[in-house]
């Protein structure tokens, strides 16, 4: 395993309190492995990318822990990160066409922050190079200004500067986003070629296109409201979703070539809760058409099937069988026993709290359609 | 007699120090909106589609050509005639967190209506008339008036822009990536809610440059390439047998969830896993490796666009037989070469749109050099 994320919490500091933007995440990714995330605006994943990279000074590491190579990654230290940035952690950022310094040129730009890093710039010049040939750039655009360069261009250049010093874990955060298809194409290729040719080991695709996850990802892990909901081959995710956020997402994407006059899409009625603070239980709870009286408890993050992980009560029940469910209710026992199950204990939270009717389960926020999404099963 | 009709619109844009050079970012574009009809106008940035918008809201005159708007040429409405037009035709744009002043509520966009269009209605009708309007787009008032801007999600803000527009004797509506700021899970409403509105007789210009997007919705597809129309039509016609090169190209590079960009097989082709698998664990590879791996016609972006620029005439085909989106984005004007020519009318009669000819009923494609 490259990177190992065990029970990460993120939280941004407001005069209101804090807001838990990251909520206890554990995942790994694979060397060699594209992890897709994917969720709404406000879930917590370009938080979450950027911590691992750099915590801003709002920011704060409020537990858990981030193993890089087996190495624990000191992300709440800034000064300790610096030597790992650019080196073994890079970002692509998400306005990566506006992130280089327009009064450098970009070949000066890139020898100062290699003098940053403690890396002459002639130990890297040839390789930096070969790489702007290969993702097809001029060789003059070491000389010139930002400004001169396509916002393509630009994408390009930063992301060889951000990888040049082949880094273990690369995040990219919404590459593809403000670009056509065409362009998007190309950069989620050049992406895998990246990877293919080991100028990095991981990377981590943040996006809410699950559409260009399921081309450049090998897993997608789904996020919604600071938690995950699941993760699995990027494949499975697509094909058999088990948890309800992930199925109504994607069962609210227009595919091309697909007549809908007769059968409409249709969106998810209401808004995801505030993470100031989060409804208890379930937090897609209050939206999900399929809530239940255990979804007022918190559900577990767990493996349901073989590399399938998901943290919902329904996909517990329907795979494993109602008696899983009450034996999830004893604490002491065992847990739920589905395939696959038991390498992760699942949290067992306070037992009978709020074991009311699914509608006063969660809180409904203060959006729209409030109350419809919390139809009975 | 169709709602909006565009006559051989053209437009000429001076850029460059001193407007020296010009740009034609439009080249006879023709075609007509109905009553009831979503038209969806697809093409890349820097494709013209958004100056057809401003141009169809009046708020960029064309360089040659006609608009006409329910028979009337609005060239000729002058001031007066302007704001009737903007009672009938309306514009809803792509970023709905810069459509609002933050330091206002948001429901001041219903009061600039009707200090303008509406001074003389009393205030009780006026909120039933809001309260209407904001029904239609599917939301409760309580949850959206007297809020502010960063109260509101996207969805409220841009469905709120909707419902602006439908408090006027709106006809037409100029629709432009309405979409593409929402997130995944409140577009669908959004997009729901225009083919409510067309069921209800409202033309609308949707453009796009999702072609997803535009396959839900539309009835009528034109696809659009540096300014010119190469393919347009019923939209299961365009979409689901497309003529042009440009066309495909586009289809190809849509991500779709079950196929993967390779199975698809135009432009590029997919160097199987564990082929280019090499080099030690610090990533470094060797030179002869990277030359066989660079000369592979992997990707689009390594073929065009690189230092000499390929212009349209020299495109090189690659492994699926088709040139690269890349190479076709290289149009003549934009590389830098003798003084470019000083009318707009030169430049246009320099660079005519290509004919369309009909391959089959409702389906027009221009013709490929």
């Amino acid at each position: 395993m490259t990177l190992e994320v065990d029970k990460l919490q993120i939280s941004y500091r407001t005069l209101r309190g804090d807001v838990r933007a990251v909520d206890g995440v554990s995942f790994a990714v694979d060397d060699g492995e594209i992890m897709g995330l994917a969720g709404e605006s406000g879930c917590g994943k370009s938080t979450l990318g950027n911590s691992l990279v750099y915590l801003e000074g709002r920011m704060k590491h409020a537990g858990g822990t981030v193993r890089l190579d087996g190495e624990v990654l000191p992300i709440s230290d800034q000064r300790a990160m610096g030597r790992y940035r650019l080196k073994r952690v890079s970002i692509i950022p998400q306005y990566a066409m506006s992130a280089l310094n327009p009064t450098r040129k970009v070949g000066r730009m890139t020898a100062e922050l290699l003098k940053s890093r403690g890396v002459r710039y002639d130990s890297v010049e040839e390789e930096l190079k070969r790489r702007i040939d290969l993702v097809g750039l001029p060789q003059g655009v070491l000389g010139m200004y930002p400004f001169e360069l396509s916002g393509g261009m630009r994408q390009r250049a930063t992301m060889v500067i951000s990888t040049l010093l082949d880094p273990s874990l690369l995040v990219a955060d919404e590459v593809t986003s403000a670009l056509d298809v065409s362009t998007q194409r190309a950069v989620g290729e050049m992406l895998m070629e990246f990877r293919d040719e080991r100028f990095v080991k991981t990377i981590i695709v943040i996006t809410h296109d699950l559409s260009i996850l399921a081309q450049v990802a090998d897993t997608i892990t789904v996020m919604y409201a600071g938690k995950l909901v699941e993760k699995a081959p990027a494949a499975t995710v697509v094909g058999e979703p088990l948890h309800p956020y992930t199925q109504a997402l994607l069962a609210s994407l227009p595919e091309v070539g697909v007549r809908y006059e007769d059968a409409p899409l249709a969106g998810i009625p209401g808004r995801p809760p505030s993470l100031l603070h989060p409804p208890a239980g379930c937090r897609f709870g209050a939206r999900c058409p399929f809530a239940f009286e255990k979804c007022s408890q918190d559900p577990p993050f767990m493996e349901l099937r073989p590399g399938h992980e998901v943290a919902c009560w329904k996909a517990v029940r329907d795979i494993g069988g109602t008696s899983v469910l009450a034996e999830a209710d004893q604490p002491g026992t065992e847990g739920p026993a589905g395939p696959g199950a038991g390498s992760e204990v699942p949290a067992v939270p306070r037992p009978g709290a709020q074991l009311a009717s699914p509608t006063s389960a969660v809180s409904p926020g203060p959006g729209e359609w409030t109350g419809q999404g919390t139809g009975q099963p | 007699m169709s709602l909006l009709e565009l006559d051989k619109v053209s437009k000429v844009y001076k850029t460059g120090t001193f407007g020296g050079e010009l740009k034609p970012a439009l080249r006879e574009v023709s075609f007509n909106i109905d009553k009831g009809e979503v038209i969806s106008l697809i093409g890349q940035s820097g494709s013209g589609k958004s100056t057809l918008g401003k141009i169809i809201l009046h708020l960029v005159p064309p360089t040659s050509g006609t608009v006409r708007f329910e028979g009337t040429d609005i060239s000729a409405i002058g001031k007066a005639g302007l704001r009737d037009y903007y009672r009938r035709v309306q514009g809803v744009f792509q970023d709905p967190f810069s459509s609002y002043n933050p330091l206002y509520k948001a429901d001041r966009v219903f009061d600039m209506v009707k200090s303008v269009y509406f001074p003389g209605v009393r205030g009780t009708d006026w909120q039933a008339k809001v309260e209407a309007a904001l029904e239609s787009v599917t939301l409760n008032p309580g949850d959206v008036l007297n809020k502010f801007p960063h109260q509101l999600s996207g969805g409220q803000q841009q469905r709120l822009l909707i419902a602006r527009a439908l408090l006027l004797d709106v006809r037409l509506l100029v629709a432009d990536e309405i979409i593409s700021m929402l997130d995944a899970s409140t577009r669908v409403d959004v997009l729901n809610l225009l083919v409510d509105l067309k069921r209800r007789g409202l033309g609308i210009l949707f453009i796009t440059h999702d072609l997803s997007l535009g396959n839900y919705i539309s009835d009528q597809t034109v696809i659009l390439r540096q300014g010119v129309v190469v393919e347009m039509g019923e939209t299961p016609k365009v979409l689901g047998n497309p003529q042009h090169t440009y066309t495909k190209s586009l289809l190809a590079a849509v991500p779709q969830l079950h196929k993967k960009w390779g199975e698809l097989g135009a432009g590029a082709t997919v160097i199987p896993a564990g082929e280019v698998r090499a080099g030690s664990s610090n990533g470094k590879i060797a030179h002869d490796e990277v030359g066989r791996y660079s000369k592979s016609p992997l990707h689009p972006l390594r073929q065009g666009r690189g230092g000499s620029g390929g212009p349209l005439s020299s495109v090189t085909k690659t492994a699926g037989g088709r040139p690269s989106l890349m190479e076709l984005e290289d149009a003549p004007w934009q590389r830098r070469g003798p003084k470019a020519k000083k009318s707009p009318s030169a430049v246009l009669s320099a660079y005519p749109a290509p004919p369309l000819q009909e391959c089959e009923a409702g389906h027009f494609v221009a013709t490929e050099s």
